[in-house]
């Protein structure tokens, strides 16, 4: 189990970004008792992003020193889909701060010391909240994107009533049939209708 | 939340006029607060470093703890975790939080801006002698000249199939990002499609540009002025040719926390009011920068930190040198009040640039990242001076955008859309 993602399609795929061989080192080992073994380090800036979506890892795994988390942060940015659980590590003792992060609800976990035995734990639970969080997201994102398309079909409606005097059934079905015709989207042929005759107006 | 009882309060009275400078050594008797602030070495701290080291905060019963980080992730993160209670922060970044914007959003806001300026745009110097060679530069011209010159170069690049230039910032959410990206549009350069834009940390970004890994960057100082004593850059634009009024770091402050300790917020606020004031004072110049160089927090010569608090810049690596006003401002016209118009421009941006759609219930999430109100309920009784509003017409009078435009807050979408240069609004989400 602890193999699989949460898909259970392959094993779990990580990344290391650490300079540090050492430290390095002992995530390797920490992931490889735990049974994951498809296991990349990169330890250089140099084509970080490149590699990384070459790789395309379930969990990316990076120290706290590591300036290129704000590299990370713009590869999120950038692109949604290679948005991907981020677990740090800190060499240092800090009890609190572990479950601080918990509540704040975040996907960014510390070490209590970097000793191998915890790192699968750390990636498991970074993981968890990633997915938790990632999901509401999502949900945030479709019912606003749902909200937003329903108010632009609303509106051409409205012009298509307003221009050639039809019911809103008639308007309703016109935009549907050409959406069909065309083979596009309801909302994009709403919006076309709509941009066209802010167009129009000006 | 904010509790205004408490802000009125206490020892704050007796904090004396605020154009005393406190003593260096001598404390009072009163218990000290522990405040930790999270900071990224830049020259634009350096409120918090003279707060902490001349006295200010003591003065107000602050243990100032200053704390070095290595990226704004770690700042937000840390600030979250309750590692700071407070934090130095790109001025944008509050905005993002309330948004959700980013990995890892939790929100907070800025009750005070620790300053302006210190933004540059840095190219190669390969590439400025390349935009030299073609635009017949002889050195003098202004950022917006400079920015031409540079579209001549990317369209010559394009006809002969070179790849395309790539330029750095330091983080997504940054000052650096829309300034960047302002400069380059208003010389009619797309940075989404006629260049690649990527993230640099700050303390990388002279190595990265050493190894030819970008072809420019804009980050605060000293980066731009290393690179060019370096010899390897040529500094084309700053961030008072762009728009001088432009917030740049802020406070940033866990709401929690202020909820937990409204008091010592307030007296921060005060304690830092009187550091700002005391950094804008030119005599106090060579004690900031002694201050500044000391490794814990700066770590670069005292001498080249002394240069660039009075704008007097060295561009090129030939030795050509240039005086910008304001350069870098701590206290001076309002530079620390957190102007809810200037959160809804960088809103403004955001949109312009893909990074958030228009959409008007997000309005009040970016006012709460601003809070104007704290700043006057603390010091408006102070004799700083407080704007009797929170929003104005940004980029008005003398403080112009370099594309001559202004913004009206209330109008954020007509804002956008006049940009000839811009990522689609969301359609479905733009009204």
């Amino acid at each position: 189990m602890t193999k699989d993602t949460q898909s259970g399609q392959r094993p779990l795929r990580i990344a290391i970004i650490e300079e540090n061989s050492i430290r390095a080192a002992i995530l390797i080992d920490g992931l490889r008792e735990a049974g994951i073994v498809d296991v990349e380090v990169i330890e250089t800036m140099t084509n970080m992003l490149r590699r990384l979506s070459t790789m395309d890892p379930d969990v990316i795994i990076i120290g706290i020193e590591n300036p290129s988390r704000d590299v990370l942060e713009q590869m999120f940015q950038v692109s949604k889909l290679v948005s991907r659980p981020v677990a740090m590590f800190v060499d240092r003792s800090d009890g609190s701060m572990i479950q601080a992060a918990v509540e704040a609800g975040v996907s960014a976990y510390v070490v209590d010391g970097l000793r191998k035995e915890r790192v699968m734990p750390i990636v498991e639970m970074a993981v968890s909240r990633f997915n938790a969080f990632d999901r509401l997201q999502r949900e945030l994102l479709e019912a606003r994107s749902e909200l937003a398309s329903r108010k632009v079909i609303e509106r051409a409606k409205g012009i298509l009533m307003r221009t050639r005097q039809l019911s809103e059934e008639e308007a309703y079905g016109l935009l549907r049939q050409t959406a069909m015709n065309e083979k596009r989207k309801l909302v994009d042929i709403a919006q076309s209708v709509v941009t066209a005759a802010s167009l129009l107006e000006k | 939340m904010w509790d205004l009882e408490n802000a009125e309060s206490g020892p704050m009275q007796e904090a004396g006029s605020v154009n005393d400078t406190p003593s260096k050594t001598k404390g009072r008797c009163v218990p000290e607060r522990l405040v930790r602030v999270g900071f990224i070495p830049l020259l634009d701290m350096a409120v918090l470093v003279a707060a902490a080291e001349q006295g200010f905060a003591r003065r107000e019963g602050i243990r100032l703890e200053l704390i070095k980080d290595v990226s704004w992730s770690n700042i937000r993160d840390r600030l979250a975790f309750r590692q700071f209670d407070v934090a130095h922060m790109l001025g944008p970044m509050p905005v993002a939080s309330q948004l959700h914007l980013g990995s890892n959003p939790y929100p907070c806001f800025t009750p005070f801006a620790l300053g302006r300026g210190g933004n540059a745009i840095t190219l190669s110097v390969e590439l400025y002698r390349e935009m030299q060679a073609l635009a017949g530069l002889d050195g003098s011209e202004d950022a917006l000249a400079n920015g031409l010159a540079l579209k001549q170069v990317v369209e010559q690049r394009r006809r002969s199939g070179k790849k395309p230039l790539v330029l750095a910032m330091t983080y997504p959410f940054s000052s650096h990002n829309y300034e960047f990206r302002f400069w380059l549009a208003a010389a009619g350069i797309n940075p989404d499609t006629d260049l690649t834009m990527t993230i640099v940390p700050p303390p990388l970004t002279v190595d990265a540009m050493t190894a030819q890994a970008i072809d420019g960057f804009c980050v605060n100082a000293p980066w731009n002025m290393i690179a060019v004593e370096k010899g390897i850059g040529r500094m084309v634009a700053t961030k008072a040719d762009i728009w001088p009024s432009a917030p740049e770091k802020v406070l940033g402050v866990s709401p929690e926390w202020a909820e937990e300790n409204p008091e010592t917020l307030s007296r921060l606020i005060v304690a830092l009011d009187a550091a700002a004031r005391w950094c804008d004072d030119e005599q106090n110049h060579g004690d900031l920068a002694d201050m500044m160089s000391d490794p814990a927090h700066v770590g670069v010569p005292s001498e080249m930190i002394l240069r660039l608090l009075s704008g007097k810049l060295t561009v090129d690596p030939d030795g050509r040198t240039r005086q910008v006003r304001n350069y870098m401002a701590f206290q001076d016209q309002h530079a620390n009040f957190p102007w809810v118009s200037q959160a809804l421009w960088i809103y403004s941006q955001m949109i312009r640039w893909g990074q958030a759609p228009y959409d008007e219930a997000w309005l009040s999430r970016v006012r709460a990242a601003y809070r104007p109100d704290m700043y006057r309920t603390v010091l408006g009784h102070m004799g700083t001076s407080v704007p009797p509003i929170d929003s104005k017409i940004e980029g008005a009078g003398t403080e112009k955008f370099i594309d001559g435009r202004s913004f009206t807050p209330d109008d954020i979408l007509g804002y956008v859309e006049g940009f000839d240069i811009r990522t689609a609004i969301n359609p479905a989400v733009a009204d």
